[in-house]
């Protein structure tokens, strides 16, 4: 933000403006920024899982539409259902049914802003930033909720009371998780993060210790959790409750919910990046050139594990759901927190 | 009602919170709804996620088939019966043409009755590749549907150069069969198809599936139908022995040629959890692909020459007064044919016994006390067609 504005200072005619003025600027053009890179990598991604879903089903997936392996077929898409007419049920709360979808897409669109992409490159640069991440997030919940509610369909209501259980559980070892690397850091700020793992893969939280390792691992499943994304897509459970919560919405007000789910994708796994797989350092130390571009390539490697998951496994059912969230890993983060932090002061790390 | 007490006993029908009444929730699952494989509508009661009540209610495909057989001949209600279980029709042609030579007491060549068999166990293992690839889809898995159509893909291939058609073949006629081997390398191919299947295919469904921790949490122990229910609802096929009962009308009532060859009949053991659970249920039918598999190899190394059909294709079927009763095993259970004839060139009774319909009413028991997502896995480990429920 910093760089922005005094690079903003440096153009003809944003010379006189003063300080609010210049960050006001600053603010619009990176909310543009995020929300434009958003709505971009939800194309890239929609189109990317239709091909990792065709590759691992032994068929192609698109094929057509922009010569190159179907490489237009998901702006097609969004053009379509940009055409589509926009249904509000009869029976539905109408304003809560108009606001859920931007609510869901408001919460994972303010998550981004504390996304580290490169040194000094961050839309909000806050001491907090990790726990502005989780804590903006967690709208999504309510936006969930409230789709599920106003929709008055007894399927979207069981999508929605699934999704709310779910989600507010999976925060917890999620949140958890990023503790032991918090232990480490000492600094929740994004950027001090990433820059504690300088020096090569050895540097990376998750192979710091053994217990960052099941840490990451214990983040990587809540993440899918927290996606609403097979083997744990609860609120949508296709063959049971036949959309769940977004079964009444159409056109633009959908596809709100599908770029939400997208957007929450990346952000989980450039998260993880973030935390566990040394931000934008590469692995051998030295070759750091395009410090966003390793950032993205590691997000975008995370966000084919998180399809590779989703395609390969059935999915678990609500009680078990559960039972994995508040018996195992909870526990298992909670030891994760205390074993990390053992280490850190037997070894003589902890000041 | 079996489910009165429990909902008299229950949570939901009490006040819990004083001045605000709660009650169960109806909800209607289909008819147009993903986990019920057609248009099968189920009327459930639930209090949130358990189940209180489940009734099928049926009859959105009914086309009127067996009245149908009242009006046309013999030969030509063979196209009815490929609509039934339109997943496994070769099945219901053979359950069809078996009762009808049993009225006409006609002596069938025995190349057409190992045709018959060879098809039929094509029909079979197709079915159930399908069944596997929708009750993986029910939990969730969606991969493996994609295989399972891949494989099932060669059968039809198979049998389109066989009989024509790909989906609804038509293919068997009282006294015979439409169709000799189209040529010389289509038992070879079969041979090598059925090779493929047994030695890799079946390996990846069962790494993918079978054996994969989330699914068996998701269906052992799950929609159990113990040996006394099984048999009081009148449920044949894999879910007869999915609980454990050896029944298969291919070895105990033998018809058409299955007392020449060798085969087993897998029943569930309750290997992963109870028997008569959703896995067993799933697991006999992966193993009845291994013997159908065997079956054919029989039928086609012992394929003996000569003619195909007794009666020629172009002469209309005659059928002395009289009734017959005969029963087959189709892929979904036991197929039975009720004709009564007039001695005139069309029925004038037809009754069909489908497997389908009763495998589905024992829901209305096992269903009540389960979860929803457990109702959708009872659902898909029935592995039922509606084409074959409504007639």
């Amino acid at each position: 933000m910093e760089i922005l504005t005094s690079w903003l200072q440096g153009l003809p005619g944003f010379g006189g403006m003063s300080d609010q003025g210049l960050f006001i600027t600053g603010a619009v053009i990176m909310a543009t920024l995020m929300f434009t890179v958003m709505a971009l990598c939800a194309i890239v991604f929609t189109w990317m899982e239709r091909k990792v879903a065709g590759f691992i089903q032994s068929r192609y997936g698109p094929m057509r539409t922009g010569r190159w392996h179907g490489w237009a077929q998901a702006i097609a898409d969004m053009l379509k259902i940009l055409g589509k007419e926009d249904i509000i049920p009869a029976e539905a709360d109408k304003g809560l049914f108009v606001f859920a979808p931007l609510l869901v897409l408001l919460g994972s669109l303010l998550a981004w802003a504390a996304v580290p992409w490169a040194p000094g490159f961050t839309a909000a640069d806050l001491d907090l930033g990790l726990f502005y991440i989780f804590a903006a997030s967690s709208m999504v919940v309510i936006g969930i909720l409230m789709a599920g509610w106003s929709s008055n369909n007894k399927w979207a209501l069981y999508g929605a009371a699934r999704g709310a259980a779910q989600m507010v559980s999976y925060e917890i070892p999620l949140a958890l998780a990023t503790i032991p690397v918090i232990l480490h850091t000492g600094s929740l700020n994004t950027q001090d993060i990433v820059i504690a793992q300088q020096g090569g893969i050895w540097h990376w939280f998750v192979l710091r210790d053994p217990f960052l390792f099941v840490a990451f691992w214990m983040y990587f499943i809540a993440s899918i959790a927290e996606t609403n994304r097979g083997p744990f897509d609860m609120p949508e459970t296709e063959s049971e409750l036949v959309a769940g919560y977004h079964t009444e919405y159409t056109g633009m007000r959908f596809a709100f919910f599908f770029l939400a789910e997208y957007a929450n994708l990346f952000l989980v796994s450039l998260i993880a990046v973030m935390v566990f797989l040394g931000g934008w350092w590469s692995p051998i130390p030295g070759l750091d050139f395009a410090p966003a571009l390793t950032f993205v390539i590691k997000g975008v490697l995370m966000v084919f594990l998180n399809m590779w998951v989703r395609w390969t496994l059935p999915r678990v059912r609500v009680d078990q759901l559960m039972y994995l969230c508040w018996k195992v890993m909870i526990p298992v983060t909670l030891l994760c927190i205390v074993g990390s932090g053992i280490l850190m002061i037997t070894s003589g790390a902890a000041g | 009602m079996a489910t009165g007490k429990i909902m008299n006993n229950g949570w939901a029908d009490q006040d819990h919170v004083p001045g605000i009444k709660s009650e169960l929730l109806e909800l209607n699952m289909g008819p147009q709804h993903p986990a019920t494989h057609g248009v099968l509508r189920l009327l459930l009661k639930t209090d949130g996620e358990i189940v209180y009540q489940v009734t099928p209610v049926l009859g959105y495909l009914h086309r009127c088939a067996e009245k149908i057989a009242e009006g046309v001949n013999y030969k030509q209600w063979v196209v009815y019966t490929d609509r039934f279980d339109y997943l496994a029709p070769m099945c219901c042609n053979h359950a069809y043409v078996t009762a009808v030579e049993k009225l006409m007491d006609v002596e069938v060549p025995e190349r057409a009755e190992h045709l018959r068999v060879v098809t039929a166990e094509l029909s079979r293992i197709a079915s159930h590749l399908i069944a596997l690839a929708t009750f993986g889809l029910d939990m969730g898995a969606w991969t493996p549907l994609l295989y399972c159509f891949r494989e099932r893909e060669e059968i039809l291939n198979l049998l389109e150069r066989m009989a024509g058609g790909r989906m609804l073949y038509n293919y068997m006629i009282p006294g015979g069969v439409r169709y000799d081997v189209p040529d010389d390398s289509w038992v070879g191919d079969v041979l090598d198809f059925i090779t493929m299947l047994e030695r890799k295919k079946l390996k990846d469904y069962n790494d993918l599936l079978s054996y994969n921790k989330i699914f068996i949490e998701r269906t052992a122990d799950v929609g159990v139908i113990d040996e006394a229910t099984a048999k009081a609802y009148a449920c044949t096929g894999p879910v007869l022995r999915g609980s454990g009962v050896k029944f298969d009308c291919r070895r105990d009532d033998p018809y058409s040629v299955y007392h020449k060859f060798d085969f087993e009949i897998p029943v569930g053991t309750g290997e992963m959890g109870t028997v008569g659970d959703c896995w067993d249920r799933y697991m006999v039918r992966v193993r009845e692909i291994e013997q159908s598999c065997r079956i054919i190899r029989q039928a086609l190394d012992t394929l003996p020459d000569g003619s195909y059909q007794a009666i020629p294709l172009n002469k209309i079927v005659k059928v002395p007064a009289g009734a017959a009763y005969s029963r087959t095993e189709s892929a979904k259970g036991e197929i039975g044919h009720y004709i009564i004839s007039d001695g005139g060139q069309t029925a004038f009774r037809n009754k069909v016994r489908s497997p389908s319909f009763c495998n589905l009413q024992v829901v209305e028991k096992v269903g009540v006390g389960q979860m929803v997502s457990d109702l959708v896995a009872l659902v898909g480990s029935l592995d039922i067609v509606l084409g074959e429920i409504d007639r």
